[in-house]
């Protein structure tokens, strides 16, 4: 059933990201060697490996902040050095990657998700508000809009970077270990939401995750590609597009 | 008290309102990165420069700054090259600073009294010259963190989703550093090398501690230094104190409030 539908992808969805022969070295240790790998519009990508295997390396050079020493990655159909609409993307970071002291409130975390290349110079408006707005609706966060975001339980926090990553309603959604150090309940929930988000939304989701489980019950047992200790599992979605393009509706239907 | 109403106090306190703005502005930033020292650093790397300026008879001031601006990108630099360990780039430079300092005192033993000036801050010696330099990098300051002050949130909050949205990380970081550089090289003729970190990282130390929003955050931090810097010079005027150290007293004094209103609040 997999392959079928991986076969109906082959013609109905374009390639979001190509990666070709790609190798990355660090201090002549080789971390990554000729992985290839493509994934299409409307893709779920699991990407699994232990600590050491590479796979926050290769999400760092997806994502333009690190360059393979050799091979090429391709974002959309452009070559990842020319790439310029990062609006596309959305980003949802580990979740100890910030200071739990610095002094931001959710609105402004979540707005931040707007500040891109396009927007300097530019002041936030009021459309821009709106989708700070609904965004946090959407992840239902609005209530504590103007907490500090240190003072948040991990579950929030999570919500709040997801909220962040959504409010362009970006076309791949990239997160890297979304869930560590959260209680597994709360895990669970953010699975739901985002696996719904994938069935009946236009979007791509790379994610980087060591919950094999998790995995595993949502895009199958067995990895469509592996590199090295890198293992790529895929699912792709044909549900109908539910055609609402905000993503308030995830609330009504969980 | 007829000393508020004299040119040089009045000068004085001119140059001490414009640094007020400016170096708690850059220090928010630099407190949220983990650079909190670079303060000091870039200080005793200033008056390197500002040794060499006296030796080859240059405005010493103009040679600081530049000493700084090379030894941030320096900083910077080694920021890269050992990740997760910004402290000792600023370590390293620091102590190339003061030996470069030693190194130019010692070559012109006449002139020592003036760089002693620079060490402890000589806000009374201010000259018109000196107030437009620092009305001048004010004004850029102000500017350039006004322009990109959503860029600095997401860069400071998180460099690499700064990175992912595309936006140029590699200038903003050199922005912020030649700002840096900017404001503490024109900061020691006030407060002195030996304080000026005071300015830069006491008043963002306070607001960290009150302030709930990023802009909310700016805004005590620069209030607080001004509540300093004024009433520091006034009290340092009128019981002829030395001012520098009055006004690092008051920060420290009002840091001090804030942490046990901040305890008698949560208790």
């Amino acid at each position: 059933m997999s392959l079928e539908s991986n076969q109906q992808a082959a013609f109905c969805h374009q390639n979001i990201l190509d990666i070709e022969g790609v190798s990355f070295s660090y201090r002549d240790q080789k971390v990554i060697t000729d992985l290839s790998f493509s994934a299409k519009e409307r893709d779920f990508v699991g990407v699994i490996g232990s600590n050491g295997t590479g796979k926050t390396t290769l999400l760092k050079m997806i994502v333009g902040l690190l360059s393979p020493s050799q091979g090429s990655i391709r974002l959309f159909g452009q070559p990842i050095q020319k790439f310029k609409d990062w609006e596309r993307i959305g980003y949802v970071p580990q979740k100890n990657a910030f200071n739990p002291l610095f002094p931001a409130t959710v609105r402004e975390v979540v707005l931040s998700g707007l500040y891109c290349n396009t927007k300097i110079f530019r002041r936030m408006n009021k459309s821009d508000h709106q989708k700070c707005a609904d965004a946090m609706e959407v992840m239902r966060i609005t209530d504590i809009a103007d907490k500090r975001i240190g003072q948040l339980s991990g579950g929030q926090q999570q919500r709040v970077f997801l909220a962040r990553a959504l409010i362009n309603h970006p076309d791949l959604l990239i997160l890297d270990e979304p869930t560590v150090g959260i209680d597994v309940q709360t895990q669970a929930d953010f699975f739901e939401l985002i696996f719904h988000m994938h069935a009946h939304h236009h979007m791509t989701f790379l994610m980087v995750s060591h919950d094999i489980e998790m995995i595993e019950g949502y895009l199958g047992k067995e990895p469509r590609d592996r590199c090295g200790g890198i293992k790529f599992y895929v699912r792709h979605s044909h549900d109908q597009d539910c055609g609402i393009s905000d993503l308030q509706h995830s609330l009504n239907t969980m | 008290m007829e000393i508020l109403t004299v040119d040089f106090f009045q000068r004085a306190l001119a140059g001490g309102i414009l640094i007020g703005i400016t170096a708690p502005l850059i220090g928010i930033f630099l407190v949220l990165r983990r650079l909190s020292m670079i303060g000091d650093t870039l200080a005793h790397v200033t008056i390197a420069g500002v040794a060499l300026g006296f030796l080859i008879n240059i405005y010493p001031i103009a040679i600081g700054l530049i000493f700084a601006i090379v030894a941030s990108f320096a900083i910077e630099k080694l920021r890269k090259a050992y990740r997760g360990y910004a402290e000792l780039s600023i370590a390293i430079i620091m102590s190339g600073g003061v030996a470069l300092a030693s190194l130019f005192f010692t070559l012109g033993m006449g002139y020592n009294t003036d760089v002693v000036s620079y060490l402890f801050g000589s806000i009374y010696t201010l000259d018109t010259t000196d107030l437009y330099v620092v009305g001048a990098v004010t004004v850029l300051v102000v500017v350039g963190i006004g322009l990109f002050f959503k860029e600095f949130f997401l860069l400071t909050f998180e460099e690499d989703a700064a990175a992912v949205s595309g936006l140029p990380v590699k200038w903003l970081n050199l922005l912020i550093t030649v700002m840096t550089a900017l404001v503490i090289s024109t900061a020691i003729k006030i407060v002195g090398a030996l304080l000026v970190s005071a300015l830069i990282t006491i008043p963002a130390a306070c607001s960290l501690l009150i302030a709930r929003s990023f802009k909310s955050s700016v805004v005590f931090s620069v209030v607080i230094a001004e509540i300093a810097v004024v009433l520091g010079l006034m009290v340092a005027g009128i019981w002829n104190l030395a001012p520098g150290a009055t006004i690092v007293l008051l920060l420290i004094a009002m840091l001090i409030l804030t942490l046990l209103g901040k305890r008698g609040f949560t208790a």
